[in-house]
């Protein structure tokens, strides 16, 4: 099944090329057709809803499926479902529907199915403030459903970024066949900016490894791993004999209730994310080659960082960032060298959250962590950010 | 001092108004125009939420000849009132010595307001046949005034961006505010 590269109707490309000055919401839904959505399954929740509302109008209009679920739990069954078919999907949510999510979460980490969630953040828990924004879904997002699994998880600080790490989250997603995450917030959902949107060709599509053999061959084993310790993808209807299930499996997929089958498969879906971690990890790193402080921040907060560290350096403060663009796999080795560089004196770690990005930062450094945080509802400042510089 | 060269790159603009004035399309018209057809960045915010809905509604616009960082207004350096609620609610937010812009036939200012800057966009609007057009009246005088992005650049933004049959329409209103400020400019 490639409905993605069906052909579109012309007054609606599915890759609107050219500059736009476009909404992060809006730009994660293009960036979503850009890299090939087939199928949206969703329940619309502020702020994400604007992500839903574009698709419901834009992706119809290029041959894929939308459909408005009852729920969050039955959004993620239904991409699971439709993914196992062949299809890229989506669905996106904030804090709520996020925690409805989990269940199926830890189902597509097992059965290894290709997904891509968008989760825009907004100041929780419950229903919190539904409007504001907040960052408190950082070590949900990685360890929120239950057992261990492992993620790819992006965090755009810019209506660019949405177009563009929606397009990475789905190509890994593919690659690595787990569940992928666009961890956005309020701020960058809701800001409108200029958004670059490359000509189709310079689009760059990764998808899943198909099996070598013909459907009915005897010798294909649908879980048994490449090198790389991903599996081929069979799909739905295609006549390979696949047997999908959450319980724990061997590689004919069937159920083997065995801590021997347990422990192969559990390390394998978590190690084909940490083995990886250094092709799969992204950062930015922003005047930290003589920093002595360096900011980690992320999302809209690493946008007040970067003025923050612009106004230390003009006041003689050595001020650098680390913005992490992949919260997970974390961008640990990259902090390490900092932390073992002899010049970096101190990390301060802005985050709307009461200290989730700080947790991951001290596990990696024996430095002083200064913390920064606001539980959301509203952004933190360059100059607060910049008091904890000089502090 | 160098702290401020950073903060001067960068100009707060607020319009404010009530529901259906047309104020964040004047926003985005503003924003667009910056970032796409003048070489300068621009963040373009909306008041969301409950107060989103009726009563004093705006549209904020971070204009920077650098990229826009920090993408909030919190005090505007140019802030156009269209509406008595939203002067209200938004003029104690504006930066001292910052540029107000109102509609004085629907804003009543207080006794002790700074100089200011008058413009009856709804009656020019009226004047050009269509008062729905009295956001981008106001959108043209802002312009006219602070030059925060260059003329041509939101005309060509306005023909890219509303429907084709009101093109003529808003480039009209847009002259009528640009030309007012134009005149005002002289005299002054």
């Amino acid at each position: 099944m490639t409905p993605a590269t069906a052909p579109a109707i012309d007054e609606h490309p599915r890759v609107i090329s050219g500059d736009h000055f476009m909404l992060g919401d809006h730009a994660c839904a293009e960036g979503a057709l850009a890299a090939g959505l087939d199928f949206y399954g969703g329940y619309p929740i502020t702020p994400s809803t604007e992500i839903m509302e574009h698709l419901a109008e834009r992706l119809p209009a290029v041959g894929g499926t939308f459909v408005q679920m009852e729920d969050e739990i039955a959004s993620v069954a239904a991409i699971i479902g439709a993914s196992v078919a062949g299809a890229r999907v989506m669905t996106a949510t904030s804090g709520p529907g996020f925690s409805l999510m989990m269940e199926n979460i830890g189902l597509a980490a097992i059965m290894e199915v290709p997904i891509v969630i968008v989760d825009v953040q907004r100041a929780s828990p419950s229903t919190g403030l539904p409007t504001s924004v907040g960052q408190s879904d950082l070590l949900q997002v990685r360890w929120g459903s239950h057992g261990d699994y492992s993620v790819i998880v992006y965090c755009p600080s810019s209506p660019q970024e949405c177009f563009d790490l929606t397009i990475a989250a789905f190509n890994a997603a593919d690659q690595y066949r787990v569940p992928s995450f666009v961890l956005m917030d309020e701020i960058v959902g809701h800001m409108t900016e200029r958004v670059v949107v490359p000509p189709q060709e310079k689009i760059q599509r990764v998808y899943r490894k198909r099996p070598s053999v013909p459907p009915g061959s005897p010798e294909f084993l649908p879980f048994k791993a490449d090198e790389d310790l991903v599996p081929p993808m069979a799909h739905a209807g295609e006549g390979y004999k696949v047997h999908m299930t959450g319980l724990t499996h061997d590689e004919r997929g069937y159920p083997s209730l065995t801590a021997q089958t347990h422990e192969k498969l559990i390390n394998r879906i978590v190690d084909k994310v940490r083995l990886n971690a250094d092709r799969i990890v992204r950062y930015e790193l922003i005047n930290t080659e003589d920093a002595e402080i360096v900011v980690v921040a992320l999302g809209c907060t690493a946008r007040s960082a970067r003025r923050a560290v612009a106004r230390a350096r003009m006041k003689g403060i050595r001020a650098g960032m680390l913005r992490p663009i992949t919260m997970w796999p974390f961008p640990q080795t990259v902090l390490k060298e900092l932390a073992g560089n002899g010049v970096v004196k101190r990390f301060v770690v802005p985050e709307i959250n009461l200290g989730q990005l700080c947790r991951e930062v001290h596990r990696h450094t024996a430095l002083p962590v200064t913390r920064l945080n606001h539980p959301g509802g509203a952004m933190i400042t360059p100059d607060q950010i910049l008091e904890a510089l000089e502090a | 001092m160098q702290e401020e060269a950073v903060d001067n790159e960068v100009t707060e603009i607020r319009i404010s108004g009530y529901g259906g004035q047309g104020v964040v399309l004047a926003g985005q018209l503003l924003g667009k125009a910056a970032s796409l057809y003048d070489n300068k960045s621009a963040v373009f915010t909306q008041s969301y939420g409950p107060e989103a809905r009726g009563g004093a509604s705006c549209a904020d616009v971070v204009v920077s000849s650098a990229p826009v960082d920090y993408p909030l207004v919190s005090h505007p350096d140019v802030l156009v009132t269209l509406f008595q609620e939203a002067y209200m609610k938004y003029r104690p937010m504006m930066k001292p010595g910052g540029i107000l812009i109102l509609e004085p036939d629907l804003v009543q200012v207080k006794k002790d307001e700074v100089p200011h800057h008058r413009v009856p966009a709804t009656k020019i609007a009226e004047g050009l046949g269509r008062k729905i057009v009295a956001n981008v009246v106001a959108l043209g005088y802002l312009v006219g005034i602070t030059n925060v992005v260059g003329r041509e650049a939101v005309e060509e933004c306005i023909r890219a961006t509303v429907k084709k049959q009101t093109i003529d329409l808003n480039l009209r209103a847009f002259d009528a505010g640009f030309s007012l400020a134009a005149k005002e400019r002289v005299a002054s």
